[in-house]
């Protein structure tokens, strides 16, 4: 099963390393990553692979949507099928 | 494989634009629940109904977690229930209301939708009971909804029916006066009424539904408008397809949680109803995207043609999107429940004639209008009876929600709170129909050909 870890918010040292060190500390693989500078916000697309993850994928999401307000970011952790439902037919 | 684009797409609908699933409905079907002693079959209802939809809300907010979309309602439509009172001695139809307030609290759901009853033709055993205790009812529960069928384009108009649902409404505003009115919030007067409708206070699990499904209606005005505002100037061919591709888009999430939802639960799917479903939160207005389109005002001469246009476009881009559509599926223009509404009712423009005349384009009817608490209940009766004939000949559902607000004039305001919103009082023709009431009998079904 994968997922999709979005990272919207101002740009500043570590976004990357945080997030990939909490999907490495849950056995959560990194897939592809994809970062670009939208209207001078910062925003990070991560594809990973949650099948062999040690914690149920929504405790998962909600921490790190903690770590995102604690950085002042917003991070979203959403299932890949929504975004395949929505733009392949 | 996916991109950045597409992604940050669905993460501002959601985030930004008010993008959500409005509500995962299970339909459940009593008719198994029939006892003649009263008693016995409230308890029947209440063990089916907590039987059944025990994990409805847990599996909703499950699912709302893992795909990251909010799921505002988790709501329960059982078969009307003026059918199952039927076969009861005692047709103590507040005890009925009671039970079923009983098992929505233990579920969890928001509301429970069903206290209803079929009269187009006539009335049954059971109805006319159900209909005169719809008022004490209401007043008497806090989740459940309401809504009686008068009319159909193959049955006619119940005349005698619309006289009667003009005092049952007064009277469920008299009763919750100190609540401001919120009764006939909760009860909607239908023509044509849909069978698998997930939407309140409209949904009833119809007779000819399987024992248990899930239906869910999506939402999503303002991701509508958003798109509209980035597109700029275009002519109305481009704003139509610019409707459908975002109504295709918002459908398809539909249809995702729907199947979800039918999957975890084990209970097949029904459909999804593809309706433009405004809140009174800023940026999720119907009336926005009409204004957005070029009106000056939700209201003004040429608002139902743009409303024809949307109406029709959300359809044309869902249905693709969904394996099967229903309930009522379309744009709905609650006037308390739209902050764009509100605003184009409290300046004037939006006035009760124009509405009448939206709603013959539009998917539902008269919908969370506050009307003055001096309306006779024969007005009241003449409004119903005015829309029925509209969704009887364009063969559409149409319906009535309209809140006397007693005590109140025009100008002044009723406020619900929550999803139901609030609004100003607005003004209705003082003339009487009351004669015309008061014949009753049955206006007969219209022509199926000839048509002009």
């Amino acid at each position: 099963m994968r997922a999709v870890i979005t990272v919207i918010g101002k740009d500043m040292v570590g976004i990357l390393a945080k997030v990939a060190a909490d999907c490495s500390e849950h056995n959560i693989n990194v897939l592809e990553v994809t970062q670009s500078i939208l209207q001078d916000m910062f925003a990070m697309i991560m594809m990973v692979d949650i099948s062999k993850s040690d914690i149920p994928f929504t405790k998962f999401a909600e921490m790190l949507q903690k770590r995102g307000e604690e950085m002042g970011l917003s991070i979203h952790a959403m299932h890949e099928d929504i975004f395949n439902a929505m733009h392949t037919i | 494989m996916l991109n950045a684009r597409d992604i940050l797409e669905t993460i501002t609908m959601i985030q930004d634009e008010h993008l959500d699933v409005r509500t995962i409905t299970m339909g459940i079907s009593l008719l198994d629940c029939c006892h003649s002693d009263v008693d016995v079959m409230c308890n029947r209802v209440y063990d089916k109904i907590t039987r059944y939809a025990k994990d409805l809300v847990r599996t909703g907010e499950e699912i709302e977690k893992e795909f990251g979309i909010p799921i505002i309602n988790k709501r329960i439509s059982v078969t009307p229930a003026a059918m199952i009172l039927a076969a009861c001695e005692d047709k103590d139809a507040v005890k009925l209301a009671k039970t079923l307030e009983r098992a929505a609290v233990t579920c969890g759901v928001n509301f429970l939708g069903g206290f209803s009853a079929l009269v187009q033709k006539g009335f049954g055993p059971g109805d006319r009971e159900l209909i005169e205790a719809i008022p004490e009812a209401l007043s008497v529960t806090d989740h459940i909804c309401s809504s009686v069928n008068i009319g159909s384009t193959k049955a006619g108009i119940n005349m005698d029916a619309v006289g009667l649902m003009g005092k049952v409404v007064r009277k469920s505003a008299e009763l919750t006066a100190d609540r401001d009115c919120i009764g006939p919030a909760k009860l909607v007067v239908f023509c044509n009424a849909p069978e698998d409708n997930p939407f309140m206070a409209g949904a009833f699990h119809g007779a000819g539904e399987p024992d248990c499904v899930i239906n869910v209606g999506v939402s999503g005005p303002g991701v509508v408008r958003a798109a509209l505002a980035k597109a700029g100037d275009c002519d109305l061919t481009a704003v139509a397809d610019l409707i459908k591709k975002t109504a295709f888009k918002i459908t398809r999430m539909g249809q995702l949680v729907a199947s979800e939802a039918s999957r975890r639960l084990g209970v097949p799917f029904g459909i999804v109803d593809l309706s433009l479903a405004p809140t009174p939160a800023i940026g999720d207005s119907v009336a926005h995207i009409l204004e957005e389109m070029g009106l000056e005002c939700c209201g003004c001469h040429g608002t139902t043609a743009a409303l024809a246009l949307l109406n029709d476009a959300v359809k044309k881009g869902g249905v693709m999107a969904s394996s099967h559509v229903g309930g009522l599926s379309g744009a709905f223009i609650p006037v308390t429940e739209d902050a764009g509404m509100i605003d184009a009712a409290r300046c004037g423009c939006l006035t009760l004639n124009k509405l009448e005349a939206m709603t013959a384009v539009c998917s539902v009817g008269l919908d969370m209008i506050n009307i003055p608490g001096d309306t006779p209940a024969e007005v009241i009766s003449a409004i119903i009876a005015d829309e029925a004939a509209i969704g009887m000949v364009n063969s559409k559902t149409t319906a009535v929600r309209v809140i006397p607000a007693i005590g109140k004039q025009v100008g002044e305001e009723l406020s619900f709170g929550g999803l139901l919103g609030s609004g100003p009082v607005m003004p209705l023709s003082t003339y009487s129909p009351a004669k015309f009431i008061s014949r009753g009998g049955r206006i007969p079904a219209p022509m199926q050909s000839l048509k002009n």
